[in-house]
């Protein structure tokens, strides 16, 4: 069955990744976006990337023919071109690059931040909140402490790339960084590139 | 009553046969018990068995079965580290012995992460188990750019190139490389193997390597099978 429309805009699907969906709801709440249902598939996928593309294709499958279009909020995400590749039989569009890094730094500026030190291990608000559950259990690392150096051995840095300014979240990402042993660098990206990103997706 | 836990824990390694010890190892490698590792190992050494019987019958028989649970999902990346750390416990007693003991290597191999990646995790888990299966490795670490790679199999006279990346961003690096053993003239001197998190078969076909390694127990199996067809 059709989704029921609210206006004469085309209704629209955004599934997405569910390390975006405050971000997303936010975007969608300040630009009145009532045509636009987000879907999000768990965050931890990214744990096991070559699940994404299988999930995903569930949602579309389950979902897709209710909606005149849908919109794909994820980036490749590790997943060696699967997703694309999922994305191209059904002709649906996706986030630019290769990771949220890229999309929330914007891609010029991730890739000079990737210059800069390459081995920077990079957080963004949503890994911030969610640093224990996966980075500190997803990795193994509360049963087995001695694999923080084994992970982070060749890093050198921790970019926290903040879509917001919170005091609160920067103290955290200051502690996850000595933790890890690594120098704390800021970045304040906003959500500037990433509305400018799924405007442009969704209006396509 | 008798307590299980006190039962496994009054397990005494040298009171085992051998048999049994090689089962406990195997077990223990399982768990990622390294110092239960190298003491079998030092066990099994004091008791006269050969460092590369030990190395077959101990550490990589358990190491397999790890690699196996892991691509099942039994097991996940953490006790697949932790069962390696155990059994690279083994082998620091072990390589000294065979190193000295002068065995000619089954093939030799250049493994190295590619350019821009700083990721070696896989990479080494299979380094190591390449080793355990007779392959001498030149391990070149991470964010090796083509002149590196082309270098160390010229300068060890290896056969075999391993190339890892997890990055889906640093993987068609590997491309170049193989490009440039094409435009040396010199590709079809090497097996290619490629391997890491976001590659597949069809990357690997693209980009020119002669096998897509899942995981470091087909890594060593796709290597065994290139030699023997070589020899």
């Amino acid at each position: 069955m059709q989704h029921l429309k609210e206006s004469n805009l085309p209704t629209i699907l955004v599934i997405a990744c569910g390390a975006l969906s405050q971000e997303l709801s936010y975007l969608k709440k300040i630009n009145s976006w009532t045509n636009i249902t987000i879907q999000c598939l768990s965050a931890e996928l990214h744990n096991t990337p070559k699940l994404i593309p299988i999930k995903v294709k569930e949602k579309l499958d389950l979902m897709a023919d209710d909606f005149d279009k849908v919109y794909l909020a994820y980036a490749d995400c590790g997943t060696g071109g699967l997703l694309d590749s999922l994305l191209k039989d059904y002709n649906i569009e996706r986030l630019p690059g290769a990771h949220c890094y890229e999309f929330f730094a914007g891609k010029n500026q991730f890739l000079s931040l990737t210059e800069e030190e390459l081995g920077t291990f990079y957080l963004t608000d949503f890994l911030v909140k969610h640093f224990n559950r996966l980075v500190i259990k997803g990795l193994g690392m509360d049963r087995y402490p001695e694999l923080k150096n084994e992970y982070f051995k060749n890093y050198k840095k921790l970019t926290y790339l903040a879509q917001t300014d919170s005091k609160e979240l920067k103290n955290k990402a200051k502690q996850y960084a000595d933790f890890l042993n690594l120098e704390y660098n800021f970045y304040y990206t906003g959500l500037n590139q990433f509305r400018v990103d799924i405007e442009k997706g969704i209006k396509a | 009553m008798v307590d299980n836990q006190e039962v496994f824990d009054d397990i005494v390694l040298s009171e085992l046969s051998d048999k049994e010890l090689t089962e406990q190892m195997s077990e223990d490698l399982y768990d990622g018990l390294a110092e239960e590792i190298a003491e079998g190992t030092q066990i099994l050494l004091d008791r006269g068995w050969e460092a590369t019987d030990i190395m077959d019958e101990a550490l990589v028989k358990g190491m397999v079965v790890v690699g196996d649970d892991f691509r099942d999902g039994i097991l996940f990346v953490p006790e697949v580290l932790m069962a390696a750390n155990a059994m690279k416990a083994g082998m620091a007693l072990l390589e000294p012995i065979l190193t000295a003991s002068g065995i000619e290597p089954i093939a030799k191999m250049v493994i190295g992460t590619v350019k821009g990646d700083i990721h070696d995790i896989g990479k080494n888990l299979v380094g190591m188990m390449m080793e355990g299966a007779g392959i001498e490795v030149f391990n070149l670490g991470i964010n090796t750019d083509a002149e590196e790679f082309i270098n160390a199999l010229e300068e060890h006279n290896a056969t075999i190139l391993g190339m890892s990346a997890l990055l889906t961003t640093t993987m068609p690096y590997m491309k170049v490389v193989i490009d440039e053993l094409k435009e040396k003239g010199i590709r079809d001197k090497y097996t290619i193997l490629v391997g890491g998190a976001p590659l597949n078969e069809e990357f690997a076909d693209a980009v020119g390597a002669d096998a897509y390694c899942m995981d470091a127990g087909t890594a060593v199996e796709t290597a065994k099978r290139f030699i023997s067809a070589a020899s």
